[in-house]
């Protein structure tokens, strides 16, 4: 878990013409090659704070430190060149006529030589496996399949840090399946730090930390057991609990006594099981 | 939209299809000028051998070409009419106050229809064997010249790129729009003129406001992902002018030659 790549210190930001801060006096600090999870409800203040990150906003006071240098108005491109971002909608993210120009997009803009881009284009599409894809046309592919694009593309850019904004809310179970387990690997064997914004519970459930954000302010930054773990308090502040959470709950309402602890739901298969041999 | 054919792209593997965008632009240009050299029948016999020729290369099938030719098929027969009428030379045929059938009347009623015909064919088998964005990049190639007196001709093509990528994504769009707000009972064109303008708001402007949602989106994602303009750009796309472009080019000057020979001057 080596040296904090992101250091976030005093984040405030404030939209024109509103009243409330976005975000107020947020403190984040995410290691390398870590896996977090950003959770939160509508109008938190989560996609606000993956914008100031990759400095496509500017905050109204504090300091973001992206691999030891500071995010200013001179060092902003540099630090963009670290971070990849996949947002939400993948129709309006794609910029190329095929997939294979829109992975290439992001190199272009780098000025990356032509034969080091066709290999590096193939190598970042082979693997989201969609090398076989490399020359359809936007239209005749699923969005799960465009959203793998976007990853590709930003894959292809070798970021230290990719952020999600809420990449996977508008895919079916089975694309937000895949592009999770892709992500899961990337961060695994490439060292990617990856913080993803999201409202899938399930898919923050995974990460290695949570944190919470509540009407822009930092609530909780912890392991996701100690995060479900509040379950209730969870639910109030407009999220939502983890499925063996749930379950467990509902075990309780017949009156009988689960484990206070956060279980995976491996974690809750087995103590069902230990639980059903015992009695 | 199925109906129309001009600027239907038709993927394909013929020596045409596989000819550089940029010569087959510059080809179809300059064969609708040379068009208008020919004026007697042995030219233009030349030049419809020479189009059913490329048309034959393409191995697009000859229906497409004539489905091309049919949106227009009344202005051509307007022209020709009006060529045929009021045209005067040669030996009477039959005449009635301004009108006349002459000879030279139908002669040139029947160059113009061919004409017509030879620019249509030529100008459907460039958009039909060339994909829209290699037309775009071709353009921008040709116009490279243009920075010279500071035409942004990058930002052009990346806009020409962008629009045309984004016209499946809109039509997609247009339909659900149509969609839905027929499932909440507006009849479109139906009813007078004006109830069909009338109509035609619940679409346009939903339209209208997804589009700059659609470009704000786009924008960032673009900034996210390093676009700073067109300098210091590499490109991933990249034509190259091979023989056979060349052999397209000297096809042409032969055509040429031949067609200022058998002209008549």
């Amino acid at each position: 878990m080596g040296e904090p790549i992101i250091e976030i210190s005093d984040l405030s930001f404030q939209y024109p013409q509103q009243e409330r801060e976005a975000l107020s006096h947020l403190n984040l600090k995410v290691s390398t090659g870590a896996w977090v999870a950003v959770i939160g409800h509508n109008g938190s203040g989560k996609s606000t704070l993956a914008k100031l990150i990759d400095g496509l906003l500017v905050p109204k006071n504090g300091t973001i430190k992206i691999a030891g240098t500071q995010l200013t108005s001179d060092t902003l491109w540099d630090i963009r060149k670290h971070i990849g971002m996949v947002f939400q909608n993948p129709d309006n993210q794609f910029v190329g006529a095929n997939v294979e120009e829109d992975v290439a997009f992001g190199l272009e803009n780098q000025g990356i030589p032509r034969e080091q881009m066709i290999e590096r284009v193939r190598t970042a599409l082979e693997s989201v496996g969609m090398w076989e894809f490399a020359q359809h046309e936007p239209e005749r592919l699923s969005g799960g399949q465009k959203q793998r694009v976007a990853l590709a593309g930003v894959i292809a850019l070798r970021p230290k840090i990719i952020i999600l904004d809420e990449a996977t809310s508008m895919l079916d179970p089975e694309g937000r399946k895949e592009i999770i387990q892709l992500i899961k690997n990337l961060n695994q064997e490439n060292d990617f730090t990856v913080i993803s914004i999201t409202h899938d519970i399930e898919e923050a459930s995974l990460a290695q930390r949570v944190v919470v954000i509540d009407d822009g302010v930092l609530v909780q930054n912890d392991k996701p057991e100690n995060v479900f773990q509040r379950g209730a308090a969870l639910i109030e502040s407009g999220l939502d609990v983890p499925f063996s959470e749930k379950l467990k709950n509902e075990i309780k309402n017949y009156g009988i006594s689960v484990p206070q602890q956060y279980l995976t739901e491996k974690g809750m298969v087995d103590w069902l099981c230990q639980f059903v041999s015992k009695n | 939209m199925n109906k129309v054919i001009l600027g239907r792209y038709i993927p394909g593997k013929s020596i045409i299809h596989r000819l550089d965008p940029r010569s087959k632009l510059i080809l179809s240009f300059y064969f609708i000028i040379v068009i208008f050299l020919a004026n007697n029948w042995q030219t233009y016999a030349l030049l419809s051998v020479f189009t059913v020729a490329c048309v034959l290369l393409s191995k697009v099938s000859f229906s497409f070409f004539l489905k091309g030719v049919r949106p227009l098929i009344w202005l051509i027969l307007f022209t020709v009419i009006l060529q045929v009428f009021f045209s005067r030379g040669g030996t009477v045929y039959w005449q009635f106050g301004p009108l006349s059938l002459t000879s030279s009347g139908v002669i040139n009623g029947s160059y113009v229809f061919c004409r017509f015909v030879l620019i249509i064919f030529m100008s459907t088998l460039l958009t039909l064997t060339t994909a829209p964005l290699e037309i775009a990049d071709a353009l921008e190639s040709l116009m490279s010249p243009l920075k010279k007196i500071k035409v942004p001709v990058y930002e052009i093509s990346l806009m020409l790129s962008i629009a045309l990528r984004f016209v499946p994504t809109l039509m997609d769009e247009t339909e659900k729009i149509m969609n839905a707000q027929r499932s909440r009972g507006v009849n479109f064109g139906e009813g007078s003129i004006m109830q069909q303008i009338k109509a035609v708001v619940p679409l346009l402007i939903p339209l209208f406001v997804s589009s700059f949602n659609r470009a704000e989106d786009l924008a960032t994602a673009m900034e996210a992902r390093g676009y700073r303009g067109g300098e210091g750009r590499t490109k991933y796309r990249v034509h190259f002018w091979r023989l056979k472009d060349t052999l397209a080019c000297v096809a042409f000057v032969f055509l040429t030659t031949i067609l200022l020979y058998l002209r008549n001057w």
